[in-house]
């Protein structure tokens, strides 16, 4: 009698959810300015709202679990009218437990449930660090395959506004490093809506990287990206930017700002590209080397520390890979090697801005020191 | 002549107390935007708004003359309203004791001389039933001295011995049915070796060779199989708890006739996890048994320094939630209790917490000599006196059911039976170098397709760097 446990839906495709190729998307994943006839905009937050709408009502297995989720509508309202629609047992609102409900989460994934838990940012996700590891991550291979973890945890990550240490770290590094998790970065609604329609499909667990900044911010955005099959491959990077002289990778938030770095850089006569990688874990390092041997040039940013960060793995990835087509050091902008003071000021001093992002790429250019 | 109802079953029981009253409740009806609780004695919901108008309650007070308790303190007739409902007021400063006068007292059935107490509450065991308990106790008795013993000789890497808590493992078991989820610590392969888990497949895990269902990815003892709806045993302790919450959970929304059943020992409920597991299973009304088995030790640590309560049984009513302390050297009584306990789980849709009274005979694991920290002669006395497997061997022989020439039969057949399942396993190859990346994933990312292959190529072009018979 074959127990109740380990029932999963076979995924035909090697790294992508065989629903994103069923999805009618174009391959508009790795050009640039690829909307199409839309002059439609949408907030990361509706675009995030909008994504756990249509996949709940989808698949009845999925449901949100967390802080303030239901009746609050959310602490930064992503979760807006869902427990109206949805009820109760399907927008929980959990006790103060991030180890208490990231464990039931993933106990309600064992047994075939598929939810989606929202931590209020992901400093929080620390208590509950053990459960999304030991017990979510490492769970598939452990047990050989018999016990797989379709989970989605999701919430605000990196800096906010004046929120001090506590409150600014990213994780995207630590996660990243884990094998058994995928971790997503989105930037844009496009971004939001289609990595998290692919995270809450896909049977691995995923840690889903928000920006607290982004929530409120307007993109375009396209008609297949408002259709609810829409998804995004995960482990693809886009180009956001093309350019011919030195590349720009980056995620979440630091998109925009080495977008509007490239456009100084433009005035200037170096043409950037910029690569908003999506993917964390697995990291596309496929598009990442191919951009390097085409500009010869790499800077590399985040907003998190800067030791063992995400930049590290990438320069040490360019380097092994495409050594021989660099033509200056690779460059590393991050976060500055502190806990993240709450003063204005120095709030802006720790973290990267457009400045430091088009000095580093003039010094790979070797236009400057 | 109504009573309105209060939230604190305690307020109303002991009012019933006191008063002798068999009153009619009134259940009041709120709108309220959210269900919060069910009501343990009537079968229906009873909605409460914190905000209740005083005017009722005045009214209410006026009309029960007689249920004012008579006290030397004026003030303690009143009941006002705070956030989780109606409170009694006293003016008298009392503190509740760190502990009750009395222990919660042991549920048992069987004496210590296998018979059962007259008057005890049992549910009835067949022969058959019987029979098949006993029997596998005694194979789980063998299955640990044989083991234990081939990683003494260096065969297997680790083991964990069950000595002493053959009934629990065994009984629960029995009183489950095939479709509960268990959580297990790593001190339950009773419950697996009951739900049909054969000695080979113990064996193989622990060798983690290639017929093992693990695939060889886990240390001996973490055993796991879907099949028998058997969790894989995983090392940081408690975090089976809010998991099972969560089973339960999921178990509940799919409406199945089914509960989570988990395990814990006595050191695990200091862990952060046995609080938001309990509390958040009362919470979620989902139906969980939750099982300690406080069996004196955690590896070192005796539960003199883990906690200062009577034992777990009394934390179970902490998070609103049923409980009971068993004998859990007395089959009879774990099998009644964990029977009647996953019945309340299921149709009730509640979790249940059940306290097994028990020792550690054996020492931690083989990487434990407990003679180290506590006297031989105690252990001695719990293998010797308080055996769970002779006391309930008593009762099945008293009966008829059992005799001597069927215990060495099966001693002897079973011991004959591990060590070949262990000559077997030792000799079974290992898990091909394909396994090492497939399950990371369900579908094995592109950077993990790129590492194999970069591993095949290495072996195939350095073979004198990896041993004979290495195959890929």
């Amino acid at each position: 009698m074959w127990g109740i446990l380990g029932r999963r839906a076979v995924v035909v495709d090697g790294g992508f959810s065989a629903s994103c190729l069923r999805s009618r998307m174009r391959s508009g994943l790795v050009s640039a300015r690829s909307y199409a006839a839309g002059s439609k905009e949408m907030t990361v937050r509706d675009a995030l709202n909008s994504a756990i709408d249509e996949e709940m009502s989808a698949d009845p297995k999925v449901f949100v679990m967390g802080e303030e989720v239901g009746q609050y509508q959310g602490a930064y309202k992503i979760t807006k009218g869902l427990l109206e629609k949805y009820g109760p047992e399907r927008v929980y609102d959990t006790p103060i437990t991030e180890a208490g409900f990231t464990g039931i989460g993933v106990g309600a994934a064992y047994a075939g449930l598929k939810p989606v838990v929202e931590f209020m940012t992901f400093n929080f996700s620390m208590q509950a660090i053990d459960h999304i590891i030991n017990s979510a991550a490492k769970s598939n291979y452990m047990s050989a395959g018999q016990i797989n973890v379709p989970i989605v945890f999701r919430g605000p990550n990196g800096a906010a506004a004046g929120v001090g240490a506590q409150h600014s770290q990213c994780y995207a590094a630590w996660y990243a490093s884990v094998p058994g998790l995928k971790v997503l970065a989105p930037y844009s609604a496009e971004d939001a809506r289609g990595l998290l329609k692919a995270a809450i499909r896909d049977p691995d667990p995923v840690v889903f990287l928000e920006n607290e900044l982004l929530y409120g911010e307007s993109f375009p955005i396209s008609e297949e990206a408002l259709d609810s099959s829409f998804c995004l491959p995960i482990g693809k990077a886009k180009i956001e930017r093309e350019g011919k002289d030195v590349t720009i990778t980056t995620f979440s938030k630091m998109v925009g700002f080495a977008l509007k770095a490239a456009e100084k850089l433009a005035e200037e006569g170096i043409s950037a590209e910029v690569i908003n990688l999506r993917s964390i874990r697995p990291l596309d390092r496929a598009t990442i080397n191919a951009s390097v041997r085409k500009t010869s040039r790499l800077v590399t940013v985040e907003e998190g520390f800067p030791q063992h960060g995400v930049c590290a793995e990438i320069c040490a990835s360019v380097v092994e890979e495409s050594f021989s087509y660099l033509d200056a050091p690779v460059e590393r902008i991050a976060g500055a090697d502190v806990p993240m003071p709450y003063a204005a000021n120095l709030e802006r001093l720790a973290l990267p801005q457009v400045e430091d992002i088009v000095r580093a790429a003039k010094r790979a250019c070797f236009r400057s020191k | 002549m109504a009573i309105w109802f209060a939230r604190s079953r305690n307020l109303v029981s002991s009012l019933r107390q006191n008063l002798g009253l068999s009153a009619i409740l009134i259940k009041r009806n709120y709108t309220s935007p959210r269900p919060v609780f069910t009501n343990y004695q009537l079968s229906s919901r009873v909605f409460l708004n914190p905000f209740t108008s005083f005017r009722h309650e005045s009214t209410a007070v006026e009309t029960q003359p007689d249920l004012v308790q008579q006290s030397d303190h004026e003030d303690d007739a009143q009941e006002l309203d705070f956030p989780g409902g109606k409170v009694g007021y006293t003016s008298e400063m009392k503190f509740i004791p760190e502990s009750s006068s009395r222990r919660i007292p042991c549920y048992r059935v069987l004496n210590e001389h296998g018979s059962i107490i007259p008057n005890s509450d049992h549910v009835p065991v067949s022969e058959k039933l019987a029979v098949r308990m006993y029997e596998q106790m005694a194979t789980l008795q063998v299955m640990d001295h044989i083991f234990y013993e081939a990683q003494r000789q260096g065969r297997i890497s680790f083991y964990l011995t069950s000595v002493g808590e053959e009934a629990i493992n065994i009984a629960s078991a029995a009183a489950l049915s095939p479709e509960d989820v268990v959580l297990p610590q790593y001190r339950e392969p009773g419950v697996l070796l009951w739900r049909g888990f054969t000695l080979e497949e113990f064996a193989n895990q622990c060798f983690g060779n290639k017929a093992d269902y693990g695939k060889g990815r886990q240390m001996p003892i973490h055993y796991g199989s879907n099949q028998h709806n058997y969790f894989t045993v995983s090392s940081p302790i408690a975090t089976q708890l809010p998991q099972a919450a969560g089973v339960g959970y999921a178990l509940k929304m799919e409406k199945k006739n089914a509960c989570a059943v988990t395990f814990i020992g006595d050191g695990g409920t200091s862990e952060g996890d046995f609080h938001a597991g309990l509390n958040f299973a009362a919470v979620m009304e989902a139906p969980v048994v939750f099982i300690c088995r406080n069996n004196g030790w955690a590896i070192s640590t005796h539960i003199s320094e883990q906690f200062r309560s009577d034992g777990i049984v009394v934390k179970g009513q902490a998070y609103g939630i049923r409980s009971i302390r068993v004998d859990g050297n007395d089959a009879l009584a774990v099998y009644s209790a964990v029977r009647s306990a996953r019945e309340m789980a299921v149709t009730e849709q509640r979790p249940v917490l059940i306290e097994m009274m028990t020792y550690r005979v054996g020492h931690h694991s083989t990487s434990d000599d407990s003679t180290k920290y506590r006297e031989a002669d105690e252990i001695q006395y719990w293998k010797m006196s308080r055996n769970p497997v002779n006391r309930f061997k008593k009762w099945v022989e008293d009966n008829g059911w059992w005799s001597e020439e069927d215990e060495s039969k099966l001693r002897s057949s079973t011991r004959k039976q591990l060590l070949q399942a262990i000559q077997a396993a030792e000799k079974w190859e290992k898990q091909p170098l394909t396994e090492l990346f497939n399950d990371v994933y369900d579908v094995k990312t592109k950077n993990l397709e790129e590492q194999e292959h970069g591993l095949k190529e290495l072996v195939e072009k350095q073979p004198q760097d990896y041993p004979p018979g290495f195959h890929i």
